[in-house]
C-alpha cells in the first residue's frame, strides 16, 4: 500500500535485474538493517510450485520482512492487503511497539509482488494470528541488533541502555545516546529471524493494547486514497464486457456495427471476450449498450426455490468431522429428541467498490493494479493468461473498498490484462454492480440436519450433526454432548457447473455463519422443549471456560433475566466460535407480526480473542460483523433463475442501512497473556440464531431459513 | 453532442467539452481526473457518488454534466480547506468512522448536506437523512457519532 510512494513505480522504474538473488534484492532496497520473517502460513508456503521455480521474483524462504532504515524509518514489506479490516494500522502498531518507536514512523507496504514476498491471501481472519507474533519477534530481534550497535557506538554495556522513540540512552547518563538512523547509517546487516530476541512483556505495552485511530483515516475522507478504478495512466482506455444473460448461454450472433461507429470507441475480440474500448468508462458503456447480442439460453434446473431439494439429491457421502461415543447409545439416552432442518440461502459479497484492475504491459513485462485479496493469486493468473513467466507480472495492490473474501476471485484482472495485451495500450475494466452480481462467488446455499436430545436432567445426550454444501468450518459443536457426530456432505467452494448452477466461494468466516445458525437454533429448540431458560441451558451444557466467559459477559452485560422462551420480550442469546475466538451474543428485537418486519433494537457481544492488539479496531470490526450479519439474517439472498442471477442491483438486493441500525455494545474479555486471535470475522457467525432465537421469544415463530423475510415470518406465525 | 459546460469545482471555474447528458461522475472522475466521488452502483441507489450542487448533496451518477452549467460543484477532494480537514472530515476520522473508506467521499459529503439545513439533527432526524447512503462494512454507528460531533464542532455549544 502506502500508496503514494509505490503506485507511481512500475517496472521501468525497477532495475533490470530484479530477480531471485538475495544480494541483488537487499541492493535495491538500500542500506538498514533487514530481519527477515517466516509466517505460520508455511505449511502451504511449501507447497509445490508456489514457492520457489521461475516464479519466484525474490528469496523464496520469508514471507515478510520489516527494514529499519537509514533515515530511522521502519518499513514493513508484507503481501497482506488492506480492506477495510484494519491491518494496516495493527500490524503498524506491533511493530512500533517491540521496537520503541512512534507508530507515524512505521510504513507499511502491502500487497505489491515486487516490493513485498510471496503471499498466500489476506482472507481467514489470519493476518493478525499468524503474522503477528512472527513479526513482534522480528521487530524484537531488530530492536536486539540495535541496541547492540548502540553498545558498541556509546561503550556501555547493553543492559544499562533503553529505548525511547527511536533513540537508546544510556539509564543514567541521558546525554550518552544514539539514533536508529545514526546506528543504521551506511550499514547493511540482514537478519533472519532465530527466534532468540524475547518480544516485549505484555506488561510493558505502551502501543500495543491502546486504542489507535486508523492510519489510512486521513487519506480516506480527503479523496486521496486510491483504489484500482481511480489508477490513471497516459494512454489508458476503459473496457466493457459483452456479457451473457446467465451463467451457461452461448453465443449465438452479434452485431457490433453500431458501437463501432461511435467516435473514439474501438471494438475489441480477444478469444471469448468481446470489449468496447474508449477513453471514459462511460462512453463505453453506451457504446456497449448498442451492441446486439444473441444468446442461446441454457436449460433452467433450478431456481433460489428448488435449490435445497437439488442440493440433497446431488449431495455426496458424507465425511466425518468430528464424533465421540455411540450415537445409539445416546438416542437411548434421550427422553427428549429435537430433529430439524436449516436452510441458507447464496448470499452475495456486495462491497461497494465492484471488483476493479488496471494492466499495462510493455516490453514483455506487465504491471497490473487489481482491486484483490491474492495478490500473488492475481499475479500467476495473469502470467497464466499472458503467457509470461510470473516474474515478468507485477501485482499492485491499491486500497481494496471492501472484500469480504469476494475479492479472492480476480477475473477482472485477467480480463485487464488480456485487453491491455490486444489493444496495446493499457486498459481498466471496472465492473457495473450488475457484473459484480453475476460474477460474485457467493456464499453457498446450504442444509443443515440435526438431530438431537436430552436426558432426564436437561443434559445434551446425542448430537447428530449434517450439513451439506455449507463448508465444515465451524460445523463442529462445543458443548459437554457425550454421543455424538458431525458429518459434512460436498463443503468446499467450486466454479460453476458443480452442484450450484454459478460460483461459490469464501464468505466472511465461511460455512460458519450457516453452520452456527443451524447449531445455535437446534439448541435453543432443545432449551424451550425443556421450558429452560437459553442462557442457563447453554450454561449447564458448557465445560469450555473461553465459552462460558464470553457467555456470562453478554449475559451481565445485556442484564439478562432468566426465563423460558417464549417469554414476549423479544430477546434471544447465541455463542460461536470462529479463527480461534469465541463469542456469545444477545439480541433484543421488535417484530410487527402484521407486516412480518424485525427491527433489532439492541446487540450485546462479547469476544474472547486472546491479546487484543488495537481494541479500537477490535470492537469496530465487531460492530460491523454485528451489522453486516443482519444483511443475510434479514433480507439478502440471491434470487436466480438457472445460471441467469436476477437480482442485479442494489434496489431488489437490500443490505443493511441507518434505519436498521441497533445499539450495539461490545465487550472485549481481557486475555492479554494468551495470543491473539483472529478478530475481522467471528462477530459475524452467531448473527442468524441470535435473532432467529429473539424472534421466538417475541412471537412463539422458529424461523429455520436465513434470511428471515418477512413473507417467511408471517407464514412461520402461522405455523406457531 | 459536445457543447462547453462551465461551472466552478471546489472553488474553481472549470471548463468541459463533452456530451451534455454524460453524467457528472464520470466527467469528474475520467476527463477531469477527480477520482475521490465513487462508483458503487450507477443507478442512485449507494450514495458513493454524492457530490454537492451548489450545497446540496446530490448523486452525480444520475446527474447530466449539463444541468450543473452555471453551478457550483464541491467534491471530496475540495472540502479541506487550506489544509485544514473541514469538521466533517475530522470527526470521521476521529469517530473512526470508516473501514474500507469507499462510501466514505459520499457519506461525508451527505453529511455536510444534512448539517447545513440542519445543524442539530437528531437520531431520526440523521438516520433519516443518511439511510440511502449504504456502508458494506457496517461502519453505521462510528458514523453517527462522527455526525453528531461534527454538528457540535461547526454549532459550537454543548449537546443537545
Amino acid at each position: 500500500m502506502k500508496s503514494d510512494d509505490y503506485l507511481e513505480l512500475d517496472f521501468s522504474d525497477l532495475p533490470a535485474a530484479w530477480a531471485t538473488d538475495r544480494r541483488e534484492f537487499l541492493k535495491i532496497l538500500g542500506g538498514g538493517i533487514f530481519v527477515f520473517v517466516t509466517v505460520g502460513e508455511a505449511e502451504s508456503l511449501a507447497q509445490p510450485g508456489r514457492r520457489g521455480g521461475p516464479g519466484q521474483s525474490m528469496p523464496s524462504d520469508f514471507n515478510a520482512f520489516l527494514k529499519i532504515g537509514e533515515d530511522g524509518r521502519v518499513s514493513c514489506f508484507t503481501g497482506k492487503i488492506e480492506m477495510g479490516q484494519g491491518v494496516i494500522t495493527s500490524l503498524a502498531q506491533m511493530l512500533a511497539e517491540e521496537l520503541n518507536v512512534p507508530l507515524r514512523s512505521v510504513d507499511m507496504v502491502m500487497g505489491d509482488t515486487e516490493l513485498c514476498p510471496w503471499d498466500m491471501g489476506t482472507f481467514g481472519s489470519m493476518t493478525t494470528r499468524f503474522f503477528g507474533p512472527p513479526l513482534r519477534a522480528a521487530a524484537a530481534e531488530a530492536r536486539a541488533v540495535l541496541i547492540q550497535l548502540a553498545a558498541e557506538r556509546l561503550q556501555a554495556p547493553v543492559a544499562e541502555l533503553q529505548v525511547e522513540e527511536g533513540m537508546i540512552f544510556h539509564k543514567q547518563q541521558r546525554d550518552k545516546r544514539v539514533s536508529y538512523a545514526e546506528l543504521t547509517k551506511g550499514k547493511k546487516i540482514e537478519r533472519r529471524l532465530e527466534g532468540k530476541a524475547v518480544p516485549e512483556a505484555v506488561g510493558d505495552f505502551t502501543i500495543v493494547g491502546k486504542p489507535v485511530l486508523r492510519s489510512d483515516a486521513q487519506d480516506k475522507v480527503t479523496g486521496k486514497a486510491k483504489y484500482a478504478g481511480d489508477i490513471r495512466l497516459p494512454g489508458m482506455l476503459c473496457a466493457k464486457i459483452l456479457r451473457p444473460p446467465a451463467h451457461g448461454a452461448k453465443l449465438n450472433s452479434v452485431d457490433t456495427s453500431a458501437a463501432e461507429k461511435v467516435p473514439g470507441v474501438r471494438v475489441v475480440r480477444e478469444g471469448d471476450l468481446i470489449a468496447v474500448v474508449h477513453q471514459h468508462p462511460d462512453v463505453a458503456e453506451w457504446a456497449l449498450s448498442q451492441v446486439v447480442a444473441q444468446f442461446d439460453p441454457p436449460k433452467v434446473e433450478v431456481d433460489d426455490r428448488t435449490i435445497f431439494d437439488h442440493l440433497l439429491k446431488v449431495a455426496p457421502e458424507g465425511r466425518t468431522v468430528a464424533s465421540g461415543g455411540d450415537l445409539k447409545k445416546g438416542e437411548q439416552l434421550a427422553t427428549t429428541l429435537v430433529e430439524e432442518t436449516y436452510l441458507n440461502s447464496y448470499v452475495a459479497h456486495a462491497p461497494i467498490e465492484p471488483h476493479a484492475a488496471v494492466a499495462k504491459i510493455e516490453g514483455g513485462k506487465a504491471t497490473v493494479w487489481a482491486s484483490t485479496q491474492n495478490p500473488f493469486g492475481v499475479r500467476g493468473e495473469v502470467a497464466g493468461a499472458l503467457g509470461l513467466s510470473a516474474e515478468n507480472v507485477r501485482v499492485i495492490t491499491p486500497f481494496v473498498g471492501g472484500g469480504f473474501g469476494g475479492k479472492t476471485n480476480n477475473r477482472q484482472a485477467v480480463e485487464a490484462a488480456r485487453l491491455a495485451k490486444a489493444v496495446g495500450q493499457p486498459v481498466q475494466v471496472t465492473w457495473s454492480r450488475a457484473e459484480e452480481f453475476f460474477y460474485d462467488t457467493f456464499r453457498p446455499a446450504a442444509v443443515v440436519k440435526i438431530r438431537s436430545g436430552t436426558d432426564g436432567s436437561g443434559r445434551i445426550v446425542l448430537w447428530d450433526y449434517r450439513e451439506y454444501f455449507a463448508g465444515d468450518r465451524g460445523a463442529q459443536h462445543f458443548y459437554d454432548v457425550p454421543h455424538h457426530s458431525t458429518t459434512s456432505h460436498g463443503g468446499g467452494w467450486r466454479g460453476g457447473g458443480g452442484p450450484h448452477p454459478f460460483a461459490t466461494g469464501p464468505w466472511r468466516a465461511p460455512a460458519n455463519n450457516t453452520n452456527s445458525f443451524a447449531r445455535e437454533s437446534q439448541i435453543d429448540v432443545m432449551a424451550a422443549k425443556l421450558g429452560a431458560d437459553p442462557v442457563l441451558f447453554r450454561v449447564s451444557n458448557l465445560k469450555d471456560d473461553r465459552m462460558l466467559g464470553v457467555l456470562k459477559a453478554a449475559a451481565a452485560k445485556f442484564g439478562w433475566k432468566p426465563n423460558k422462551a417464549p417469554s414476549g420480550r423479544g430477546v434471544g442469546v447465541a455463542c460461536g466460535t470462529d479463527s480461534g475466538t469465541c463469542v456469545a451474543w444477545i439480541a433484543e428485537v421488535a417484530v410487527d407480526k402484521g407486516s412480518g418486519q424485525v427491527q433489532v433494537k439492541r446487540v450485546v457481544c462479547a469476544q474472547d480473542m486472546g491479546l487484543v492488539i488495537n481494541p479500537e479496531g477490535a470492537r469496530i470490526q465487531m460492530e460491523g460483523c454485528i451489522t453486516m450479519g443482519l444483511g443475510y439474517v434479514l433480507t439478502e439472498e440471491v434470487r436466480f433463475k438457472g445460471g441467469e442471477v436476477l437480482d442485479r442491483n442494489f434496489d431488489t438486493y437490500k443490505i443493511p442501512r441507518f434505519s436498521w441500525l441497533p445499539e450495539i455494545e461490545t465487550v472485549l474479555i481481557e486475555a492479554q497473556n494468551s495470543p491473539a486471535q483472529g478478530g475481522g470475522e467471528p462477530a459475524i457467525i452467531g448473527m442468524g440464531a441470535v435473532i432467529a432465537n429473539a424472534v421466538f421469544d417475541a412471537t412463539g415463530a422458529r424461523l429455520r431459513q436465513l434470511p428471515m423475510t418477512p413473507d417467511r415470518i408471517k407464514a412461520a406465525l402461522k405455523e406457531s | 453532442m459536445e457543447e462547453t459546460i462551465q461551472f466552478k469545482l471546489n472553488g474553481n471555474p472549470v471548463r468541459v467539452a463533452a456530451d451534455g447528458q454524460r453524467k457528472l461522475l464520470w466527467v469528474l472522475r475520467s476527463d477531469l481526473g477527480l477520482t475521490g466521488s465513487k462508483c458503487g452502483c450507477a443507478e442512485g441507489y449507494c450514495g458513493a457518488c454524492t457530490v454537492l450542487v451548489d450545497g446540496e448533496p446530490v448523486r452525480s451518477c444520475l446527474v447530466p454534466v449539463g444541468k450543473v452549467q452555471g453551478k457550483e460543484v464541491v467534491t471530496i477532494e475540495g472540502l479541506a480547506t487550506d489544509g485544514r480537514l473541514h469538521p466533517v472530515q475530522k470527526a470521521f476520522v476521529e469517530h473512526d468512522a470508516l473501514q474500507c473508506g469507499y462510501c466514505t467521499p459520499g457519506m461525508i459529503l451527505q453529511v455536510v448536506g444534512l448539517l447545513r439545513k440542519n445543524p442539530r439533527p437528531s437520531r431520526p432526524d440523521i438516520v433519516k437523512f443518511m439511510d440511502d447512503n449504504y456502508c458494506r462494512c457496517g461502519a453505521h454507528a462510528r458514523i453517527v457519532q462522527a455526525v453528531w460531533s461534527a454538528a457540535l464542532a461547526i454549532s459550537g455549544g454543548t449537546n443537545p
